[in-house]
């Protein structure tokens, strides 16, 4: 192995002395909406190279009564962009004198993160919320803004190792004989802690802890799950 | 890094270097404004540890200019006001903007008469969006930042970086540290998870050791800072007595 | 008076034939209307003292104080318009951090006071501004240069002094001064003197009801402007309502 391919050592390599101003500290965020709750976790490891910086950092911020945000990433680009959301979210309800939708905060995050095309927020956001029919929704970003509804998303470093997961069991995709039908909170919330348990193996920027938050018509209710913390 | 490639940022027409059509420094020359965001006199590591009802920093007195032991008794260990201590590592330069900024801050603070000292928690909040902003303009301010406290008659421990990343934890340790303080440190608060004042202290004192016998960039004489709620204190500089004889032991790497 | 109507008191930017600018001398009226504020100057520090009418029972004790603390080592006591005075101890604030950022030295009074001066004098010369109602009492002890003390008005004219008095009663404050040792006494002695003053000249058939700011920066601080401690003001005031008793005695016996 190079010398220089050693994390703490890489300042050794000569032509790398530029300054990076972004640093990838990962952490995964799993969401699901059903008929009448919303499912959001995200592991609470975050880390650098080899590093782990903290074993009890969620990704997770609650912005309303209605909303939950996950952002991961960039953890400098995270504090930013949640301290931002919460300020427009104060601004918000000062002006109207209610909390912001969940779809208009859909919105609002877009723009946000497309105003910095150009020097990007460089996160994995993924936000859940009951919207005013009562059901939970979840909406995914890029990092300049490009933004997905959907039922389910998995974000973050193990993003692309989970999707797959939840297509095939939230989703019911590529099974066959199957009566299709939504997923109680039961069932999701088992999933969830699967996924991530199956993430821990397999990605080093997952682990330690899961921190779940579950919006239903009742409330917010949060828990805590073991993880590998190797 | 810095230098070899200083030469090529004053743009000389040649060198050594050139002729072997080593263009590897080209890059560099592309772009003289990036080039400069490298420290110049740096400190290595910081150490904190939250015990039951304080924290502890640690931090050695070098000031490295490259490989040069340059200054060996700079201080980077300081009290902010009765309840947050700092310690800070990386460019020296940068930590003493930083200190005359939080400085001000505190003359800003105090104006104000109002008989409500700063908190730790908003000192970490303040200096990390400094950090941010910095890293943003991308004009970094080449620190890693310790701030611990005392707030809500719990401890406080923050750590900072360059980019405004920031952290809360009982155990922080940056640079060197990070690699071989934080596995002693976590070790030790799992084997007595509720350490007092003296236990932490010694801890500590026995990381910085190890450091100084494994960081090439550390120095034997180091500082403390303590913070409990009825008490700030500086220590030092604290003198390592080394022991190298088991250095003879070590072989193959002649 | 001779002004109103002749049209050269609408603007700051104008002089009357007569050689004077108008809006000035209004600025100046409007200090005159305000509760006395004074500053004794001894041979180990700076004693200030206000006025500070209260004009009705519902406000809270202790709001809209006019002594302010510049830096660390510099007091400011105010007479005239507040919100104009905090315009002008924020410049003042400004200037001194500015001063301490480049030079890594606490301004000195002097410099601090041109600043100010040149800062109130530029509100003087043109129609679209007006000039500050308040003057201001700049003050700070250090151990080389001793005590120093100056005051500016709305014109942007200062003077350094030994005791000064603004504010409605500043003549009868003033006489009273003048019969102090100024230089002969310590800050333990003004303290008194200075409430004193305040309570002899305050006028309690007008303005009924005042708190009395007491706050000094000498060697006893070591070069910090404070508030003078809870204990050594009801000292001064129980003491300077006795001086106040004897007097009107002494008054009756004639």
């Amino acid at each position: 192995m190079a010398l220089a391919s050693l994390p703490h050592l890489s300042g050794m390599k000569k032509n790398d002395s530029r300054f990076n101003p972004y640093d990838d500290n990962g952490g995964s965020i799993v969401a699901i909406g059903g008929d009448n709750y919303l499912l959001i976790a995200s592991d609470t490891r975050l880390s650098t190279g080899y590093s782990i910086y903290t074993r009890n950092q969620s990704k997770l911020f609650q912005v309303s009564n209605k909303s939950i945000v996950g952002c991961s990433g960039c953890w400098c680009d995270t504090l930013t962009l949640t301290r931002l959301i919460n300020a427009r979210m104060q601004m918000y309800l000062h002006e109207h004198n209610k909390e912001m939708s969940t779809p208009a905060l859909a919105q609002m995050i877009s723009t946000m993160l497309y105003y910095k095309r150009f020097f990007p927020y460089y996160v994995s956001v993924v936000m859940g919320g009951l919207e005013p029919d009562g059901s939970g929704w979840v909406y995914s970003y890029d990092p300049i803004g490009n933004l997905e509804r959907s039922k389910f998303h998995a974000g973050g470093s193990s993003g692309a190792l989970l999707q797959p997961l939840l297509d095939n069991q939230v989703g019911l995709k590529n099974i066959q004989n199957i009566v299709e039908e939504s997923i109680t909170l039961e069932k999701a919330s088992r999933i969830v802690q699967d996924v991530f348990i199956s993430a821990a193996e397999r990605d080093i920027y997952t682990g330690d802890e899961i921190h779940i938050m579950c919006i239903t018509a009742d409330g917010i209710k949060e828990e805590k799950v073991d993880l590998r913390k190797d | 890094m810095f230098e070899v490639s200083a030469l090529h940022n004053f743009g000389f027409p040649a060198n050594s270097l050139d002729l072997l059509g080593n263009n590897e420094f080209q890059t560099i020359n592309d772009d003289p404004i990036g080039h400069f965001h490298t420290p110049i006199t740096t400190a290595t590591s910081v150490l904190g540890l939250a015990f039951d009802n304080g924290v502890i920093l640690a931090a050695d007195t070098l000031g490295s200019y490259g490989s040069l032991a340059r200054f060996k008794n700079i201080s980077r260990v300081l009290k902010v006001n009765k309840n947050i201590i700092l310690g800070v590592g990386g460019d020296y330069a940068d930590f003493q903007y930083l200190k005359e900024l939080v400085n001000g801050k505190m003359i800003g603070e105090e104006c104000l008469e109002d008989n409500v000292p700063l908190k730790p928690a908003s000192l970490h909040c303040w200096l990390t969006r400094v950090l941010y902003q910095r890293r943003s303009k991308v004009d970094p301010l080449w620190n890693n930042v310790l701030i611990a406290g005392v707030q809500n008659k719990t401890p406080y421990l923050g750590f900072i970086d360059k980019l405004g990343t920031a952290v809360k934890d009982t155990v922080i340790a940056t640079g060197f540290g990070a690699h071989i303080a934080v596995p002693l440190l976590r070790n030790g608060v799992q084997k007595k998870p509720n350490m007092n004042k003296q236990e932490a202290e010694e801890l500590i004192v026995k990381c910085m050791e190890v450091l100084y016998y494994r960081d090439a960039r550390s120095f034997n004489k180091y500082e403390l800072g303590i913070i409990t709620p009825d008490e700030v204190q500086i220590k030092g500089p604290i003198s390592i007595k080394a022991n190298w004889d088991i250095s003879q032991y070590v072989s193959g790497y002649e | 008076m001779s002004s109103i109507g002749t049209g050269y008191d609408l603007s700051a930017s104008q002089f009357s034939p007569d050689g004077r600018v108008f809006q000035v001398e209004y600025a100046q009226k409007a200090v005159e209307n305000s509760g006395t504020a004074i500053a004794l100057r001894g041979k180990d520090g700076v004693v200030f003292a206000v006025e500070k009418l209260v004009t009705s029972k519902l406000y809270e004790p202790g709001t809209n104080k006019r002594i302010f603390t510049i830096d660390r080592h510099v007091g400011m006591a105010v007479a005239g318009l507040i919100a104009d005075a905090r315009q002008l101890a924020e410049n003042a604030r400004s200037e001194a951090a500015s001063y301490r950022s480049q030079y890594g030295n606490p301004i000195p009074l002097k410099y601090l006071n041109d600043r100010v001066s040149m800062y109130i004098h530029a509100y003087t010369l043109y129609s679209a501004v007006r000039p500050f109602g308040s003057s201001l009492i700049l003050g700070t002890y250090d151990p080389d240069d001793g005590p120093q003390m100056y005051m500016i008005d709305p014109s942007g004219v200062s003077y350094g002094y030994f005791g000064c008095a603004i504010g409605k009663a500043k003549q009868a404050a003033k006489t009273e001064i003048e019969k102090v040792k100024l230089g002969d006494l310590t800050c333990q002695e003004l303290v008194k003197e200075a409430a004193r003053v305040i309570y002899l000249v305050h006028d309690e058939l007008k303005d009924k009801h005042f708190e009395l700011e007491l706050s000094w920066v000498g060697k006893h601080t070591d070069g910090l402007h404070v508030k003078v401690p809870k204990n050594v003001q009801e000292e001064a005031e129980k003491s300077a309502k006795a001086a106040l008793e004897e007097e009107s005695d002494s008054e009756e016996d004639i």
